[in-house]
């Protein structure tokens, strides 16, 4: 990262930081920077930049550089450092916020993990419910990697724990419905 | 003892043993489960990662089917439990987000009922008691490690039946049940759940610490109360044992599997047969 002039910074990014609090509904001055999210967070180990760090970007008027991390995405929704925090602060609800800003604004940096749950909420739009051969065959599609998870689409065939066709629920019609509801509110489901 | 059932996407798929199993023991210890007619998916991680509205919505469409018959509703799954919990906390904690679903349903939620995980109502509505009485085939001589992962424990405030750093409930099941529960520390560690799907370069090394604990604190097999924990753990074992040059073969349980066989099942009417690492050997050389 450059130098950068801190206070320009927090200026510049005051509607970012306002962004993703009101969101989240996590208030950024909470957190105190103790590093106990960090320290057991259990993907922090393929993240770019740790829990804490993010806020830490975020506080300090570098939001720019937490859209473009890895760590949202990779970011498990364990829900370990949200109920360690001595400041309660809802981390993992922070992470959802910067990854939908960061994809409003054409930021992905983790392509295979958007596409993966792309194609999962369209099988529940398009049937109700999810469906595993058909969700592992549209992903391998659309990662264009068809050889990957295909590889375990025939043993879990053969053990009969997915099956070749998808379920339609029957009122398929009120799943369309919250969908269509939620994309009305401004929702930010693509 | 009535209860709406949501079994949840995972439960139709590759699941399918922890309904079958759930299902078996909720009919021996007169469990009573109305499956919510026509139940569509919780939305799951890809949901809340995308649309905070979208996954309270999603879980709430069946949520409200069960209130209206004035249930509570048992969720095997962990994940859904999870989802489902947050929905009716959000719905409950404020008249704006009640009316917002409501209005999104397209039909009234208040939130009224309950979401209770089937591990809970099996533990503390049936009680250890009532089961000891039922059990036929006591599990003597196993040596489990009870694996919570996260969503079954965390966040507290959310999920409240246990603790989130030590939690006893499928250990005093496993006791219960004349098997032994280890002690050991990855018990409510993650397991990459559906990261471990888009990548699962970073998913196994998270799959194989767990796996890897469990052996070293001496456990021959993990009991599990979620499908994404089973089927990481399970079905990407031998990926997981590879890519860190070590070899494994640790069954792994759901707890509905375990708790079939004792109160007298064959392990393939729970569907023991489907799994990846054969739980059958082990059950078979303790005489079960
Ligand atoms: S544990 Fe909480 S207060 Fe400490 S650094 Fe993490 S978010 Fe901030
Ligand atoms: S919820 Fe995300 S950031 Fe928090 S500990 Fe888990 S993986 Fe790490």
């Amino acid at each position: 990262m450059e130098r950068v002039e801190l206070s320009v910074a927090l200026r510049n990014n005051r509607s970012l930081k306002n962004k993703v609090e009101s969101e989240s509904g996590v208030v950024l001055s909470d957190c105190y920077q103790c590093g106990k999210c960090s320290a057991g967070c259990p993907a922090a180990f393929a993240m770019d930049y740790t829990p804490r760090q993010v806020i830490r970007l975020l506080q300090l008027g570098l939001g720019g550089e937490a859209l473009k991390s890895h760590t949202p995405w990779l970011c498990a929704s364990c829900q370990t450092c949200y109920s360690r925090c001595p400041r309660e602060i809802n981390l993992p609800r922070l992470m959802e916020a910067v990854r939908q800003e960061a994809k409003r604004r054409g930021i992905i940096p983790e392509r295979k993990v958007d596409i993966f749950e792309k194609a999962f909420l369209d099988t529940v739009e398009k049937y109700g419910r999810a469906h595993e051969m058909g969700l592992m065959v549209q992903y391998n599609l659309r990662t264009l990697q068809p050889i990957k998870d295909a590889l375990l689409a025939p043993p879990l065939l053969l053990k009969r724990k997915i099956s070749p066709l998808p379920l339609k629920i029957k009122d398929i019609d009120s799943v369309k419905n919250i969908f269509a509801k939620v994309r009305n509110e401004g929702g930010s489901k693509q | 003892m009535k209860y709406a059932y949501y079994p949840g996407c995972s439960l139709e798929a590759t699941a399918k043993e922890y309904n079958l199993s759930a299902k078996l023991v909720a009919k021996k210890l007169g469990i009573e489960l109305w499956e919510i007619p026509d139940w569509s998916c919780c939305g799951a991680t890809a949901a809340h990662n995308r649309d905070y509205l979208l996954s309270l919505a999603l879980p709430a469409r069946n949520l409200a089917i069960a209130e209206k018959e004035g249930l509570d509703v048992a969720v095997p799954c962990a994940a859904c439990f999870n989802r489902m919990r947050t929905a009716e906390t959000a719905v409950r904690e404020s008249r704006d987000m009640q009316k917002r679903i409501s209005e999104i349903l397209g039909s009234e939620y208040k939130a009224t009922n309950k979401t209770r995980a089937f591990l809970d109502v099996v533990v503390n509505d049936v009680g250890l008691e009532r089961i000891k009485e039922q059990v036929v085939k006591p599990l003597k001589g196993l040596k489990l490690a009870a694996y919570y992962g996260c969503l079954l424990v965390r966040p507290p405030k959310l999920t409240s039946f246990d603790d989130p750093e030590e939690p006893m409930t499928m250990d005093r099941l496993i006791e219960a049940l004349d098997a032994e529960a280890l002690s050991w520390s990855y018990k409510t560690e993650c397991c990459g759940g559906s990261l471990s799907t888009a990548r699962t370069d970073i998913g196994v090394k998270m799959i194989y610490q767990i796996l890897r604990h469990a052996r070293d604190a001496g456990a021959e097999g993990i009991v599990t109360a979620c499908p994404l924990c089973l089927l990481n753990l399970d079905m990407r074992q031998a990926q997981a044992a590879r890519v860190h040059s070590d070899q494994l073969n640790l069954p792994i349980f759901y707890f509905t599997e375990l708790l079939g066989v004792a109160l007298g099942y064959e392990p393939k009417d729970l569907g023991l047969d489907t799994h990846f690492v054969n739980p059958v050997p082990l059950l078979e050389a303790n005489g079960l």
